[in-house]
């Protein structure tokens, strides 16, 4: 009995949907024209700068395992837009900051994205900081021919149009941090870290040039982010380095306070074994202890210690917004001036709302920022000095090594077989995104 | 709807149901109407990308309800067959690399050195295996894990447990295979699909309107299954697994393939809301998405599978609401929404109204209550009995 | 035999690490079938809990400061037993014998504990003083009305919104008024830093290998703690009424155990627990407010395969798993198969870390093939529930 019933409610539903589906389909591509009127805006006639405030959407984690680094980030754009509204706007408008979570999440990252951009009519967006987010929205961004703000240092082999990359390329951190150990530290190397693509791509191309300047690597490990036992990898190196050498540290968040800690424990102090980091600046300093970094390097652009007039003024201004116990550091430095240089490209381009003229505006614009004066290359990187930092007492670092002038970015590394030769730049229609440059 | 009708005779029972079905049938494909055609009209084309993606998440829940709400077993590993089946599809897209290119591999191959496809990539050129692969692959991936599992009667908490270790274990696998899969960045960046561009307004209408019946087929197998013989047995299994048994069933093989299903339905959600996000990544294999994937369904009604559906929209509809006007702290609503449902909702909200929302605005507008027992209320000797205690409270 | 030496004494301390975060767990889940998935969140507020201690410590100075870890202890234990009690008397009584639901409602836990640790601050908890003093207040003058039962959730419900806005509003004008001295978060999104007193830093030297303090200090306050545990169920008179509502409840009940109280205390026990791993986890790892997350899976690994209800299963559980991670991850393995070369393939393949959790993974669930029950099953006759 029951059984008949299920077969008959089964074919019941089952023709059911059939003929519905069949229906649909039937009138299906009469409604898909007419969907597409009433469902997609063209995306670059964006009305945000109507009336006397300018939309711009802030997008980054708010929650989440990456709230840790991106709450800062977010904290530096909103100073660099609050200093610019008082100090008349742009264009005589107010700026208005949109503020999105994507709650270190990548699908979230997309779906905000195409909210501010669609929903909101955002001029542009600042945000993002893992590589995995920026690869979520990315396409999102060329589709509706949006701008976004990078503000981080990253792994390169990318150069989009509608991306502005206001932290360093591998060539403004990476290979010369690398250049710097080779000379002063050793030429035995062990790299360490988080298992994502930045370490993996870095590790690749430190790979690349140790092998091309003479240098070896002993042995690399990943952890899996947010990983806090590291006792295998320090038995690792003890075995790969036993009297001693270098290890390039491109760890993530969480794990590098387990890591500087039980490095420390199991004895390998700077003395034999410096550690060299990329992504550890003055808040992660402040957050895994001073006790346990004191001597060790990193490389940036930007250190809360750089000795210019606009550094000062940023500290300081940073401080009385947020508290005294706060610091500055790269990234955030980096966003601070992704602001101000959206703000000089609106005002030379005069519209906020045509990203195309923005964006040619972009080009060769110089900006006295915290970290020195800034270029932006038609290739969307900015050129930018680079400094070797020590961890001194106080949690700031001593700047012992800087570069004499700004280095220009090249996005497609140079070491790496597969990107060698080749180069980017927008302000050329011919030559675009990844040209091969005449040897 | 088959025990209420207890006590009509069995023809007109068997009509009275044919007639429900239909209506039933009717609600289902006016709403899906309505999606179709007037909601394209209403919404602009981000609420209705959106929407969309809701509706792939309403699959997944249909999938949780069958196991958890019907069969009574808490999975906490959803998010690994939603994810398998995101990438089933995405690996396909990311094959279509037009001939001109110089590299016939998937772009961010070669930046770690890998210059041959490797194996397990080269059935997803062909697109009718890949839109295979999208169902089998997790529920095959289903049934392996259920076996083993169910096999030794691991059931209950420990079940829940288990299976969010293994999303652990997928999830790492995942992250972690950068040359194969891209790692954490998973699989994005999607260009064509059957010849067409998939962020074309056209095709995502097309993907929007696939997921529609797709959701409209999950729900009739889902109804198909959980109603007759096939679906009390589940109810039964849930209820007291041990008489099951001693009945002589053996709940495994019933088990394993309902999981299945469900691991084919996440699968199918994966699918569809990779297409529409346009991008697959480990983090949907995450801890915390699976959870949340269950809360949708507690919070609908569990063993409603209306419920699931209506639960994974306005969850999900809420999340992005709230995320967006409490960018900081939207969490704590997030939590709370946990807390509250299991505490003062444990029906979910088709369960409250089914049970309680009724009486709850009758006795706030005044009127009495309706009865728990309709029959007691004709009886004239409690009525006798209640003048007589009226009366005496009133002296 | 360095090798030996270096592969048992680092599996028993990652063991060690395991298994004080199990401690707890295999409490409340073990003898009160609780799934709390906001263990994590607990170690987390005692790990935050260390952090304002040595704060303090540090604001006295002095050779005081070297002895912060101790109180800590103690406070962290006391804070995580607090916060665990709330729970348990705000949410989790009404859960018994639901254990999915329990699940749900404690990750709903886990995710506001998250969230409170990041936006913390004055403003936050003068608002929530104010709505709790709005809200119970109005309860408690409209549960004197003779109808309060028929209006009782429609009240709550409206009571709840309105005094979340009326709160809102007060803390939001407040923060307006005095500025960042009351906006500005304690803790913050970001990580915070807890620094082991100098004596814990460095390690013994013993054949050329580092034993870390740390580790060493971990291990002796792990088998305190077991130890403790041990002597506490076994023998106090408090411990046998906990064994007896975990045998049989409502016999116990019948008996005069009041076994609310029972279900508060040992609830209690096991969230303090969990304040102490916190504690101890601070000396080694991040302090943040995803500390928890990192751990809560693993410690529920460990007492899955122990076996539910078993401290010495849980014990054997942490070590066994540690002392695998340990080899696989440093890839000792591979180096030991170093004859058969196709097993040095696969082993290398795992000798990652983030590699070498997926192996012990797997290597669990295999093993829960073999002994669905764990290590030490539960002897006895059992009714299914």
């Amino acid at each position: 009995m029951t059984r008949r019933l299920g077969r008959r409610k089964f074919l019941l539903y089952g023709s059911a949907t059939l003929g519905t589906s069949v229906l649909l389909k039937a009138c299906g591509n009469t409604t898909t024209t007419d969907a597409n009127v009433a469902g997609s805006p063209t995306a670059t006639t964006t009305s945000a700068a109507s009336g006397d405030t300018i939309k711009v959407g802030i997008l980054h984690s708010l929650s989440g395992t990456m709230a840790i680094s991106e709450k800062s980030v977010v904290d530096a754009e909103q100073l660099a837009i609050e200093e610019i509204n008082q100090a008349g706007g742009v264009l005589g408008k107010q700026i208005q900051a949109v503020v999105e979570d994507g709650a270190s999440d990548w699908p979230t990252f997309a779906e905000k994205a195409r909210k501010l951009i669609d929903q909101d009519r955002v001029v542009t967006i600042f945000g993002c900081w893992t590589s995995a987010s920026r690869k979520a929205v990315l396409p999102v961004f060329e589709d509706k021919q949006h701008m976004l703000w990078y503000p981080v240092q990253y792994e390169g082999q990318e150069c989009s149009n509608n991306i502005f990359y206001t932290g360093a390329a591998p060539n403004q951190q990476i290979e010369p941090s690398v250049d710097w150990l080779l000379e002063n530290k050793g030429r035995e190397f062990f790299l360490v870290g988080s298992d994502y693509v930045f370490p993996r791509t870095a590790n690749t191309i430190i790979k690349a040039q140790l092998e091309a300047k003479g240098g070896t690597v002993v042995g690399e490990d990943y952890l899996p982010l947010g990983n806090t036992e590291v006792t295998p990898i320090i038995t690792k190196i003890r075995q790969a380095l036993p009297n001693g050498g270098v290890i390039y540290n491109t760890l993530n968040g969480d794990s590098n306070v387990a890591f500087f800690k039980q490095m420390q424990g199991a004895g390998l102090g700077p003395d034999r074994y410096p550690v060299m980091s990329v992504s550890i600046a003055e808040e992660e300093v402040k957050a895994i202890g001073v006790e346990y970094l004191k001597g060790h390097y990193a490389a940036w652009n930007y250190f809360q210690t750089v000795d210019t007039p606009a550094n000062q003024k940023f500290v300081e201004a940073f401080k009385a917004k947020y508290g005294s116990n706060r610091v500055t550091n790269d990234p955030m430095e980096a966003a601070y001036i992704a602001v101000y240089l959206w703000k000089q490209a609106v005002e030379k381009a005069g519209t906020a709302d045509d990203l195309e003229k923005v964006r040619m505006a972009a080009y060769g614009l110089s900006f006295d920022a915290p970290e020195g004066r800034v270029t932006m290359n038609p290739n969307h990187h900015i050129s930018k000095v680079v400094r070797i930092g020590e961890v001194r007492d106080d949690g700031l670092f001593e700047i012992i090594s800087s570069t004499d002038g700004a280095v220009d970015p090249l996005p497609w590394n140079q070491f790496v077989a597969d990107t060698k030769g080749f180069a980017c730049d927008w302000s050329d229609r011919n030559k675009g995104g990844k040209f091969k440059l005449d040897a | 709807m088959i025990d209420t009708l207890l006590g009509i005779p069995g023809l007109r029972r068997e009509r009275q149901t044919r007639r429900n079905l239909l209506i039933e049938a009717g609600i289902i494909s006016a709403i899906a109407l309505v999606l179709i055609f007037v909601m394209p009209l209403i919404l602009s084309g981000f609420e209705l990308n959106l929407l969309g993606r809701f509706l792939a998440l309403a699959i997944v829940a249909l999938g949780i309800d069958l196991i958890w709400g019907y069969t009574g077993m808490l999975s906490l590993g959803h998010g690994i067959f939603f994810a398998l089946g995101g990438y089933a599809i995405a690996m396909h897209i990311k094959l279509q690399i037009p001939s001109t290119s110089s590299i016939q591999l998937p772009e961010f191959m070669t930046l770690y050195g890998v210059t041959e496809l490797p194996w397990f990539w080269r059935p997803f050129y062909s697109f009718p295996f890949s839109a295979i692969a999208v169902l089998a692959v997790p529920a095959i991936v289903g049934a392996i894990l259920g076996y083993l599992v169910f096999r030794n009667r691991i059931r209950g908490v420990y079940f829940s447990i288990l299976t969010q270790a293994t999303t652990v274990v997928f999830f790492n696998f995942f992250n972690g295979q950068q040359k194969l899969i891209n790692g954490t960045n998973g699989l994005t960046d999607f260009r064509t699909i059957l010849g067409a561009s998939v962020n074309a307004p056209q095709t995502q209408f097309a993907i929007y309107t696939l997921t529609i019946l797709f959701l409209i087929a999950a729900y009739a197998l889902s109804r198909w299954l959980t109603s007759g013989r096939f679906g009390r047995l589940l109810m039964a299994i849930r209820d007291d697994e041990s008489r099951v048994r001693f009945s002589g069933y053996d709940p495994t093989g019933y088990k394993v393939l309902v999981f299945a299903i469900s691991a084919a339905l996440a699968g199918l959600a994966g699918a569809m809301f990779t297409l529409q996000t346009g991008i697959i990544s480990p983090r949907a294999m995450d801890i915390g998405f699976s959870i949340e994937m269950v809360i949708w369904v507690a919070v609908g009604g569990r063993a409603s599978l209306v419920g699931a559906v209506l639960g994974a929209l306005l969850v999900n509809y809420a999340r992005s609401r709230l995320s967006t006007e409490f960018a900081e702290n939207w969490l704590f609503f997030q939590g709370a929404l946990f807390l509250i449902v299991v505490t003062i909702l444990p029906d979910g909200l088709i369960g409250w109204l089914r049970h309680q929302g009724v009486n709850q605005v009758r006795s706030l507008l005044g009127s009495r209550q309706l009865a728990t027992y309709p029959s007691l209320e004709t009886d004239p000797e409690v009525q006798h009995e209640r003048e007589v205690l009226s009366k005496e409270t009133s002296e | 035999m360095q090798l030996l030496i270096e592969g048992i004494f680092n599996g028993i301390s990652i063991g060690a690490v395991l298994l004080i975060a199990a401690l707890g767990l295999a409490i409340v889940f073990g003898l009160m079938g609780v799934i709390n998935l906001a263990h994590g969140e607990l170690m987390m507020l005692g790990a935050y809990t260390t952090f304002v201690v040595q704060n303090g410590f540090r604001q006295i100075g002095g050779p005081l400061l070297e002895t912060y870890i101790f109180f800590a202890l103690i406070a962290a234990f006391f804070v995580a037993a607090l916060a665990g009690l709330v729970l348990e008397r705000g949410v989790i009584r009404y859960l018994y014998g639901r254990p999915l639901e329990t699940l749900l409602a404690t990750w709903g836990v886990s995710l506001i504990l998250q969230q409170f640790v990041r936006s913390v601050s004055w403003q936050l908890v003068i608002g929530l003083v104010i709505f709790c003093a709005l809200f119970f207040g109005a309860l408690w003058a409209i549960s004197k009305r003779s109808n309060f039962y028929r209006i009782r959730n429609w009240a709550i419900a409206i009571l709840a919104v309105l005094g979340a806005k009326i709160s809102w509003e007060i803390a939001a004008a407040l923060g307006r008024r005095f500025g960042l001295a009351l906006t500005q978060p304690w803790f913050g999104a970001q990580n915070v830093d807890v620094t082991a007193p100098s004596w814990l830093r460095g390690g013994v030297v013993l054949m050329g290998f580092q034993l870390p303090y740390v580790r060493l200090f971990i291990i002796a306050l792990t088998l305190i703690c077991v130890v403790g545990i041990y002597l506490f169920l076994g023998r106090s008179p408090w411990g046998l009424r906990i064994r007896a509502v975990t045998q049989n409840r409502s016999m116990s009940a019948c008996l005069g155990i009041p076994t609310a109280k029972v279900d508060a205390l040992t609830f209690a026990l096991g969230s303090g627990l969990a304040g102490i791993a916190g504690c101890a986890i601070s000396l080694l790892g991040s302090v943040g407010p995803n500390t928890g997350q990192n751990y809560i899976v693993d410690a529920f690994m460990v007492v899955v395969v122990g076996g539910v209800g078993k401290l010495v299963g849980t014990l054997v559980a942490a070590l066994a798993i540690g002392t695998i991670n340990y080899l696989v991850g440093s890839g000792t393995l591979a180096l030991i198969s170093t004859p058969i070369q196709p097993l040095v393939d696969f082993f290398t393949f795992f000798a990652t870390t983030s590699m070498a959790k997926v192996m012990v993974f797997a290597l669990i669930i295999a093993f829960l093939q073999v002994r669905p029950a764990g290590i030490f099953p539960q002897k006895g006759r059992m009714v299914d529930a």
